[in-house]
């Protein structure tokens, strides 16, 4: 069987770093957003793990990676990401920080996509993240494929089992910790990936020599997309509440401590 | 595969291995490395079609330059500095330091003799007496926040016209510079292993024809699991060493081809610093530069940058020749901020990141050969940096533009990479350069330390002013030597002995136990800028580990470590990755190691060629972060 797999991953600043939102003259931003590295989208990184895997058993297969950030920021992700599987990189070069509507971020994909040479729609599998560790709305990646008029989307993807007849099984995450198993007909079809069931692939410097062929082409021609006014407006911006919350006490007693520890376990 | 099996190592599992050509191999992406990337792409980029660039492993396409660095970012995992950056100012002669993040020109430089506020310190006789003077005299000599400012210091020691930099951010900008123009593949993530060797049968030393990359997907013991991909042999013409002061390369290269006659690396530093930042009403301007000596002990010296948007970079350096095996840089860095003087200015400032590592400080008593056929040596490991001048990062980066320059030399005239070119090309320049005369200014700076922190000072002073002419002579036994016992030779000293022991028996590390029974004060944790060491790992990026990786620190003989009564290997760990294990030996977690390579030269059991019980090999991972 021969895949089409159109990976959407976007990159994100390092969720590692001391991140601190500000507001600039653009609206919301981080501070020192450019000198913090970049990772691939934790989320995005699973469906291409997961797109790699699907490749790897079905060999005519082929991915494409399209990224949409700044060209510099773009370059040094690629240079890990290169290392690990085989994709053709279309790069979209834009100063987006994280902020961006997701209406006029996903019509970048898709005009992106829509023009991509050899792309056979009808082979097509569009994936990306269900969320993103980014500040996106969790959306874009529906409104990419409604763009491209693929209407089978799945959401909260945690498995694709490909069948020989072209239809797939799909596992998306429900409440209670369940999966809900749907079967699609075939492709073309939208799947926003949870975390999947892969390791990330080790890195591998043979792989890694033969996509810098292609991605340091496609970065020199990254088009400049402008996301523009979208009329979205940010009243506030805040940082995740931290797991680890360090609060220095003294000579509290060891009764005290567990009572204070019952307390939080019954409020979380 | 690789037809190649000679790695120099004997113990190398007979794997089928993959492999690939290049042209040019660097191993290891800091300050050398980006100023010899810098230079070659700059001369390619200017003349594309000159057909010395064109590549001989793969005709027709530009010269194949890779460059392989261990760390998980370029940005992750370096130091902070204030550098005179005339090399790098010269690559670079319209820099605007505004462009490179954490950058700034020198505004202000001050020396500070710090006097000791708590009375803890290891101070001799001598300087007691100079202090009580200093302390005496106080409001004539201008003593503030005990602290002297000396009213003048030797042009040896400024940084005018430098920079204040974070050298993470410094490589980020190199890098992406040197990415863009697409000769340039610099892959993160993946250390290299060793170097590998091929006989040559017309010379008398061994010729290097590339690296070997670590394996992946192996257990802590190098045992292939699930997912094993064996390490690539990648086999280039020059092999450019650029991994620092214990890479494993260059380690290779040395415990196989040995010093040059004389040279051995003997002294060493580990520099461990906070980024700080700075209270919202701080008056410390971007640019300033402070040099501090006297404290917490006489032999530590410390330092203050400040970078724009209120960050500080503040740290210490603990040398080798500070004889104490308690020698916890963790907590006397935490002592070091609280002293008045700095105090005044980092209270209610917030910790961002921390950071350490090792620096080579032996200057060139430790120069390695430069070049052999097929390899050069560039940076720290070649032994550049100047400890009189407190400078490493320009002299790495002019001796990277140096080697450049003479490769492209070489590859205009079709000439080969033998010794004798490099020799005639790389180290010739170097040897006619400000490198090399300054570091034959500095060679004997130091040596006075070893007689006392006194005598130090003045053969310091003396080499500095005359130019090198004049030093104190001393012997200079090796790092693992320098370490002496601490000998209860009072009922004062047994009693403090008594008392940590009491500690030790409550859980607290031993070297911990002995700075407090000593007479330091307990840290005061505030949960912002004085935090424990172990929840520093968790600051601005955190310490990381990939799995898949072998163990990088490896004790050799188990039992010389459990009966080991010193263990300062673990004392001197800068990320507590070393523990005492249940039987006695030292254990080692990967997922905290910070790369600093501290261990390795604070191992005090030396066989009789004089190795420790500790190895350091490639290892994945450490810090990631960018503000250091």
């Amino acid at each position: 069987m021969s895949l089409h797999i159109v990976v959407c991953a976007g990159i994100v600043p390092d969720p590692l770093q001391t991140l601190e939102p500000v507001t600039g003259l653009k609206g919301p931003a981080l501070k020192n957003e450019m000198m913090l590295p970049a990772v691939l989208d934790p989320w995005s990184a699973s469906a291409l793990y997961e797109a790699a895997d699907l490749v790897s058993k079905n060999p005519a297969s082929k991915i494409w990676l399209v990224s949409l950030g700044p060209k510099a920021k773009l370059q040094q992700v690629m240079m890990t990401i290169a290392q690990k599987l085989s994709f053709e990189l279309v790069a979209i070069d834009s100063p987006t920080t994280g902020f961006a509507d997701a209406h006029a971020t996903a019509a970048a994909l898709a005009e992106a996509i829509a023009t991509i040479p050899g792309l056979d729609r009808s082979k097509l599998l569009l994936f990306g993240g269900w969320e993103s560790a980014s500040r996106g709305a969790g959306v874009t990646l529906q409104i990419v494929g409604e763009r491209l008029c693929i209407s089978d989307q799945f959401m909260g993807v945690d498995q694709i089992e490909m069948r020989e007849d072209g239809s797939f099984e799909v596992l998306e995450r429900v409440e209670g910790g369940k999966h809900q198993a749907s079967v699609c007909t075939g492709t073309p079809a939208v799947l926003g990936w949870a975390t999947g069931n892969l390791p990330e692939p080790r890195n591998n410097p043979q792989i890694g020599m033969a996509n810098m062929r292609t991605v340091m082409p496609a970065l020199q021609k990254a088009k400049p997309v402008e996301l523009g006014e979208s009329g979205l407006l940010y009243l506030s911006a805040s940082l995740p509440s931290q797991q680890r919350q360090t609060r220095v006490v003294k000579d509290m007693a060891p009764e005290a401590i567990a009572q204070e520890l019952v307390e939080w376990m019954g409020a979380e | 595969m690789s037809p190649l099996g000679n790695t120099g190592e004997k113990n190398s599992p007979e794997i089928d291995r993959p492999s690939m050509e290049a042209d040019i191999v660097c191993v290891g992406f800091g300050p050398a490395t980006g100023g010899f990337l810098t230079t070659l792409n700059r001369a390619w980029t200017e003349n594309p079609a000159d057909p010395a660039f064109e590549s001989r492993v793969a005709p027709g396409l530009p010269i194949q330059v890779l460059c392989y660095e261990r760390a998980d970012d370029i940005a992750a995992g370096v130091s902070g500095v204030v550098t005179a950056a005339r090399g790098i100012r010269a690559s670079f002669p319209e820099l605007n330091p505004a462009e490179i993040p954490m950058a700034a020109p020198v505004k202000s430089e001050r020396i500070l003799y710090l006097l000791d506020p708590i009375g803890a310190s290891r101070r001799p006789w001598s300087l007691r007496i100079g202090d009580r003077i200093l302390s005496s005299l106080g409001a004539t000599l201008g003593v503030r926040d005990h602290a002297y400012d000396l009213p003048w210091a030797p042009g040896f020691l400024h940084k005018t016209g430098g920079l204040v930099m974070s050298i993470g951010q410094f490589n980020q900008w190199v890098g992406t510079k040197l990415m863009a123009s697409g000769l340039i593949q610099i892959w993160p993530a993946m250390p290299v292993s060793h170097p590998l060797f091929a006989e040559n049968a017309n010379r008398t030393g061994d010729q290097v024809v590339g690296i070997r990359l670590t394996d992946q997907g192996v257990d802590k013991h190098g045992k292939p699991e699930q997912g094993f991909v064996a390490g690539m042999d990648v086999r280039a013409t020059l092999t450019i060493l650029g991994d620092g002061p214990f890479g494993p390369v260059g380690s290779s290269i040395d415990k196989r081809m040995g010093m040059p006659p004389g040279h051995e690396k003997r002294e060493w530093a580990l520099g461990m610093k906070f980024v700080i930042e700075l209270p919202a009403e701080t008056t410390l301007e971007a640019g300033t530069v402070w040099h501090t000596f006297g404290y917490p002990e006489p032999e530590i010296f410390g330092f203050l940058y400040v970078h724009p948007d209120r960050l500080a970079s503040v740290g210490i350096f603990v040398p080798s020749w500070l004889d104490d095996p308690a020698r916890t840089v963790y907590r006397y860095l935490q002592h070091f901020i609280q002293h008045p003087a700095l105090w005044r200015y980092l209270k209610n400032g917030t910790l961002r990141s921390w950071g350490a590592k090792s620096l080579d400080e032996s200057g060139q008593h430790g120069e390695p050969f430069l070049a052999g056929d097929g390899y050069a040596r560039i940076g720290e490991g070649s032994a550049s940096t100047n400890m009189l001048a407190g400078s490493g990062v320009d002299e790495a980066w002019t001796t990277g533009v140096q080697l450049a320059e003479a490769v492209i030399e070489l590859l205009r005239n079709r000439r080969s990479f033998t010794q004798e070119n490099l020799a005639a090309t790389y180290e010739k320049r170097r040897r006619a350069s400000w490198v090399e005369h300054n570091a034959r200014n500095a060679i004997n700076a130091r040596n006075g330390f070893h007689l006392g922190f006194v005598p130090g000072l003045i053969g310091m002073a003396m080499a500095g002013i005359t130019g090198g002419r004049l030093s104190l002579a001393a012997g200079i036994p090796p790092a693992y030597k320098q370490i002496k016992k601490n000998r209860v030779q009072s009922l004062k000293d047994l009693k403090r002995r008594e008392t940590a022991m009491l500690a030790v028996e409550d859980g607290r590390p031993l070297h911990e136990a002995m700075m407090s029974a000593r007479g330091w004060p307990e840290i005061d944790f505030d949960g912002k800028l004085l935090i424990s060491q172990q929840d520093a790992l968790l600051m601005g990026g955190k310490v990381q580990a990939m799995p898949g990786f072998a163990d990088h620190v490896i004790f050799r003989d188990a039992g010389l470590c459990i009966h080991c009564d010193d263990k300062t290997c673990i004392a001197m760990c800068s990320g507590q990755a070393l523990t005492l294990g249940s039987e006695g030996a030292p254990v080692f977690e990967r997922e905290k190691c910070v790369h600093c390579g501290g261990c390795l030269w604070n191992c005090t059991r030396a066989d009789a060629e004089g190795l420790t019980n500790i190895e350091f090999h490639a290892g994945a991972g450490g810090l990631h972060s960018v503000e250091n």
